[in-house]
Order: structure tokens, then sequence, then C-alpha cells
């Protein structure tokens, strides 16, 4: 077998009940690595571009990369790759835990799932063999306990993902939840899973490690290295571990980009109560981590006296500050929420902080409200719509579980849609940081701060400090920051090690596992073929030049509180700069750009 | 008087806030030294809210932050 690929898929058509193995594409497998890349190139190839993301026409690819699993550091990741119900683009969405690495011990790089079963199925997964299962008897069960309940049925080493409440009823913010508590989370990749009736799928594998490595003792050396790079390195080595993501609720509060009651402020003058320092003093029981991860950036807490999975950054940010909201608890009690019914913790809090702002405008009446108000901080509010997004029943139920951008646009103010193609902002104003600005404009699955993490170097100072404030070369910065995070995604290497390690890391380790050759400018290049191969997907799928923007708010309203005061967005000026690196015109790539990165099939489309 | 500010790891065994005065400080080394941090646990430096280095004036007023290496996302 080539190195760390089983060259083996299977599709499974819901509709029929047939299951058939294909052989995976080598050559395409290199060209594109796997995960992310592989994945989107298989989608598009598929031709669902076009289709209704919650139709049976609509396709779900569960994909793993050549390192999940691999005797490497952090390599539990898979992708689920499909067209977003909620963007109506490319959709994937990574998730660590350890499913992804049993579905490769198994024996399976990726599923492909079609069409839409007759009734509520689910699939189990024991090796080589799939079946489909019954799945009536769980309808209307919370994510952590269908995990419960499948484990129970199929054994505790079986690994469960699913969906919850939220993705039965096709809600558009609905995520893929795993092992409990990890979420595939953004693009609404939940509710395509639900629309095909499939609740959830069940890995058991014999194998306990990868036994297709192309150069054992090469992926040894390689993987000490990143071993060493990564404990060496006082963020990946202790940081995380200590603070979790949530360190930087302080950090970013500080430089004053913490947006705040949906981005009308851009300080929040209680950020230390829900931070993570505070988080640590009175909630926090131990850090987890996903499989074979050394980082352990995971937070495990106490929600009034159960012990679950806590908050990241995002959701403490979304439901703290951006919601008006300090009550540290609360958000840990409504990120719960969000893992049960199966629920985007970034979108979902935005969301309902849009509303907020809806509501304080008066564009929302009280009397829709059913009994509680959407004001600004209140727990009450918070807890209780999450519930009624993760399943939703009165008329502002739906539009609110549909995200802040059919929200707004039914109030006739989509100015208030903090969100870019329809996918809700994360964390960071892009006011204050100009560079994360063009990554949220230019992702391709909508706003987004991991397609291209620009806080790294701009906030961070990692690999190097950028002065946040300015324009400067942050174009190409960016696309060289999306290349590489298309890379490690599609290796199937959490995103958090490029803290530590760079590209060369990550081409010893694809070199030694895969058996290629590559150089670092050409692993590069693979992530820029990756890129445009989404972008491509996005413009069959009629994206138009204009969905590459930032809200108006963004560009036209100065910060008007903290040390950021009077800064807006210089967009305008970095969107060419970053076309022109890219080698694209309106959006698009040329036929040239097409040719050199041997997209030629997409030449002309 | 200048307000410190130190967090993450900085805190153990300090106060979260602490107010100097101004007389005798020029740069934010001068503050890491009263405050007995050594500059390598210092990663992010801000004065009002903006990235600095060590030897970046200091003012009566000033808000100085001070962070160890930190990721997340």
């Amino acid at each position: 077998m080539a190195g760390a690929y089983y060259e083996k898929i299977a599709r499974i058509n819901l509709t029929t009940g047939t299951i058939t193995v294909e052989p995976l594409d080598l050559e395409l497998a290199h060209k594109f690595i796997g995960g992310r890349g592989l994945g989107t190139k298989m989608l598009y190839d598929e031709g669902v571009a076009t289709v209704d993301p919650l139709s049976p026409e609509n396709k779900l690819i569960y994909i793993t990369g050549p390192m999940t699993g691999a005797s490497a550091p952090s390599t539990g990741r898979y992708m689920v790759v499909t067209k977003s119900p909620l963007t109506g683009m490319i959709a994937c969405s990574n998730s660590g835990g350890i499913w992804g690495s049993k579905l490769k011990y198994a024996g399976w790089d990726a599923i492909i799932v079609e069409g839409e079963a007759p009734d509520w199925t689910y699939i189990n997964i024991v090796d080589d063999k799939i079946e489909l299962l019954d799945a009536r008897e769980y309808l209307g069960v919370m994510s952590e306990a269908m995990d419960e309940k499948l484990k129970e049925k199929h054994g505790a080493d079986a690994s469960v993902l699913n969906i919850g409440p939220a993705g039965e009823k096709k809600v558009l913010l609905a995520a893929i939840m795993n092992d409990k508590d990890r979420a595939a989370g953004r693009s609404g990749v939940g509710a395509v899973m639900g629309s095909k009736k499939l609740k959830a799928i069940v890995v058991k594998a014999t194998r306990k490690n990868l036994d297709n490595i192309a150069d054992v003792d090469a992926l040894k050396v390689a993987t000490k290295n990143a071993m060493d790079v990564l404990k060496a390195n006082p963020v990946t080595g202790a940081g995380l571990r200590q603070l979790g993501t949530a360190v930087l609720v302080n950090i970013v509060n500080n430089i004053g980009a913490f947006p705040t009651k949906n981005w009308q402020e851009s300080y929040y003058d209680k950020g230390e109560d829900i931070s993570g320092e505070t988080l640590a003093e009175k909630y926090l029981v131990k850090a987890g981590a996903c499989h074979r991860c050394p980082i352990a950036c995971g937070r495990v807490v106490n929600v009034n006296g159960k012990v679950v999975g806590g908050p990241e950054y995002e959701p403490l940010w979304a439901y703290g500050g951006n919601c008006g909201n300090n009550d540290l608890n609360v958000i840990d009690e409504c990120n719960m929420l969000c893992n049960e019914y199966g629920l985007d913790a970034i979108s979902v809090p935005c969301t309902i902080a849009a509303a907020m702002e809806l509501y304080q405008r008066g564009y929302i009446k009280e009397e829709e409200c059913a009994g509680v108000p959407l004001e600004w901080g209140s727990t009450k509010a918070l807890v209780e719509w999450t519930k009624r997004m993760g399943d939703p029943e009165t008329e502002l139920d739906w539009l609110m579980s549909s995200g802040s951008a059919r929200l707004c646009e039914h109030y006739g103010h989509p100015e208030i849609s903090m969100s870019v193609k329809k996918q809700e902002m994360p964390a960071y104003d892009a006011r204050a940081i100009q560079g994360i600005g063009i990554t949220y404009a230019t992702s391709n699955r909508g706003g987004c701060h991991v397609r291209g993490y620009m806080i790294s170097p701009e906030v961070l100072g990692l690999p190097q400090q950028l002065d946040r404030t300015v324009i400067d070369d942050k174009a190409a910065w960016t696309k060289t920051f999306q290349d590489l995070t298309a890379v490690i995604d599609s290796m199937g290497h959490c995103l958090f090690t490029s803290f530590a390690m760079g590209a060369k890391e990550y081409t010893d380790l694809l070199n030694a596992a895969t058996g290629t050759n590559w150089t670092i400018e050409q692993v590069l290049e693979i992530g820029d073929r990756i890129y445009n191969i989404e972008r491509m997907f996005n413009k069959a799928a009629g994206m138009k030049p204009e969905d590459d923007r930032l809200p108006k708010r963004l560009l036209q309203e100065p910060v008007v509180n903290g040390p950021s005061t009077g800064m807006t967005s210089q967009l305008p000026l970095t969107l060419p700069q970053y076309y022109e690196a890219r080698g694209w015109v309106n959006a698009f790539p040329t036929d040239e750009t097409l040719k050199k990165l041997g997209l030629d099939e997409c030449v002309g489309k | 008087m200048i307000e410190v500010r130190v967090f993450a790891t900085l805190r153990q065994g300090r106060d979260k806030v602490t107010m100097l005065p101004s007389e005798g400080i020029t740069n934010a080394a001068d503050i890491l030294h009263l405050l007995h941090i050594p500059s390598e646990e210092v990663s992010i430096l801000l004065i009002n809210g903006f990235h600095q280095k060590p030897e970046s004036p200091v003012k009566d007023g000033d808000i100085v932050a001070l962070f160890p290496p930190v990721g997340g996302g």
C-alpha cells in the first residue's frame, strides 16, 4: 500500500442503501495531499457545486489526511467537505478527537455519503465492514447522550460521530460532533448530514497505528524533530496547556480588537471576568487533548456540577463581550448546550449578538421574543435562545437558527450581520488588525480565522511581529498563511502546531509518511492549488466578486472605544494587492494561474 | 502614575495590576526591572494597546500590559 494512504474510499448511497469500495487515485492524492485539499477536489469532480446543499444530490465527504493517526504530533484530524447550506459555497470543517484516526485505522482514506435515507439511519464501520443500521429510536437524542448510547451498543472502543437535534432539523448553524465535545463546527455541515437522515457514524478499528508509512525511520526522525520544536516553543510546549486558547481574551481586548456588542465597540471593560486566567482560576478541571496531541489546548470545566468540554477563545468572546455578557459560568453552560444540540459555537452566539442589536434598535419587538427579550448581557436570553436555535419552533427561532445574514436581511437591515459570505466572523476586529481582514474577506468558506491566521504575526509576534495597524505587505503574508494552512489541514495535522512548526517540518513529515520528495516550495504550491480549487468550486456554485467583502461597519464606522479608536479596515487597498499576489482577476484565478497550478481541468470554467 | 497589567503566567506571585509612580521610569525596561520580570519572559509588551519594545519610552498616565508567549485561535 502506498505510504500513509490505504487507497480505499467507501461510497455510501443512502437512497439505495448500496455501499461500494473505490480505489483512491494516488496521483490525485499526492497532488492535493488529502483531507481538505483532496476532499475539495473530489467534491468538485462530483459536480455538486450547483445543487441545493440540502438535497439528496449534495454529497458529504468525511476524509482523513495522510498524517491522520500517524505517530507524529497532533495528527487526530479529519475533515467534512460538502457544499454548505449556510454559505452556498465550499464547506470544509475540521475536527480533532480520535474519530478521524479510527476511520483511518479501519482502512479508509475517506467515505463519501450521498442520497437521502428513507428513514433515520446510522453507519457502523468495523474495519473493512460497513453496514447501515436503524437510527429511528435515537431521534431527538442530544449529541453527548448519543455518544454514550452507541458506545453502550457497540463497545467502549467505538468512536462516535453524530448530529444532535439541530442537525436533525437541518438548522443552518448545525455542527457535526465527535467524541462527545469535538466539533466539525462551521458552515452548517450538520444540516447536510441531517438532510440525509444520517444520525451518526460509528467506527471501530483493529489497527492501533498506521502500518503503511513509506519510510518509518525517516518519520521517526521528522517526528522527533517536530516534537522537539513543539516542546521548546513556549506556546505549544506550555502556554496552550496552561490557559488554552482562552488566554487570548485579555490580549485581544487590551489591543482594542475585541468586538463587543455585535462589533459596535471594540473594547470590553469587563474582559477580565471572561478571560482564560479567570476560567483557569474558577472553573477549570483539567486540560484536554485530542489523539496524539502533546499541546493539550482543550479545557475541561465544571458547569453547575457537570464536568464537560469547556469553551475555547471564540465562544468566550462570542457569548461574552459580543453579547455584552460577563458571566463566565453562563458561557460555559451555553458552550455545553452548543455541544449537546450540535451547534456552531461561533455562529450561534454571533447571531444572538446580531439579534440583540436588532432588538436594541427596535427592529425585533419584545412581543416576538416569546418571553425572553434579547437584551444585552441577559444570561437568560443567551441560554434560552441557544436552546431555541438548537431545536427551533417559532418563526423567530427558525430565523435565528439560519444565521445572522438571513435574520438581518429579514428585518431589512443586512448591515447588522457581521458576516462574510453569510458566515459569522470570529473574534478579532479587522478594523484594528489589518491583515486578518484580508483573511476574512477572501476565505473560501466565509467569515473564518483559521484559513490564514494573521493574528499570529500581527498580534502574537509569531513567527515575527508585524505592525497590526498598517497594510505593508499583508496581502502577501495572508496568501502564504492561507497556502500553508491548506497544507496543514490537508495533511491531517492540527493548525496549532504551526505556532512552532514551519513549512520545513511539515514537508519532512509529509515526505517521510507518503514517500514523496517534495521541496518546501512545491508543498506551498500544493497549498496554493488547494486554495484555487476551493475558489473554482465557489465560482461554479455562483460566487460573485462582491462576495469577497467585509461588512460595511468595518469599512465605514471607525472603532469607537479602546486603544484602536478611530481605525477602519483598509480592505479596498489590500484586496487588489491580494488578487495580484494570487494571480486572480476580479476574485477568480486567470487561466494562466490555473495552468501554472496544474488545474487545467478548470481552465475556461 | 503608570498602570502595569500582567497576564497569564506572569501573574504567578504578582498582582494583576500595579500602579507605579512615574518618577524615575523612562522606558518599559525600567518597569520590568522594578517588578522583577526577566525580559525574556515577556513576549508581548503593550503600551496603551500597541506593541512596543522594552526600550520604548513610558510616561505618566500610560498603561503597560505584559504577556508571556501565548497562542490560540
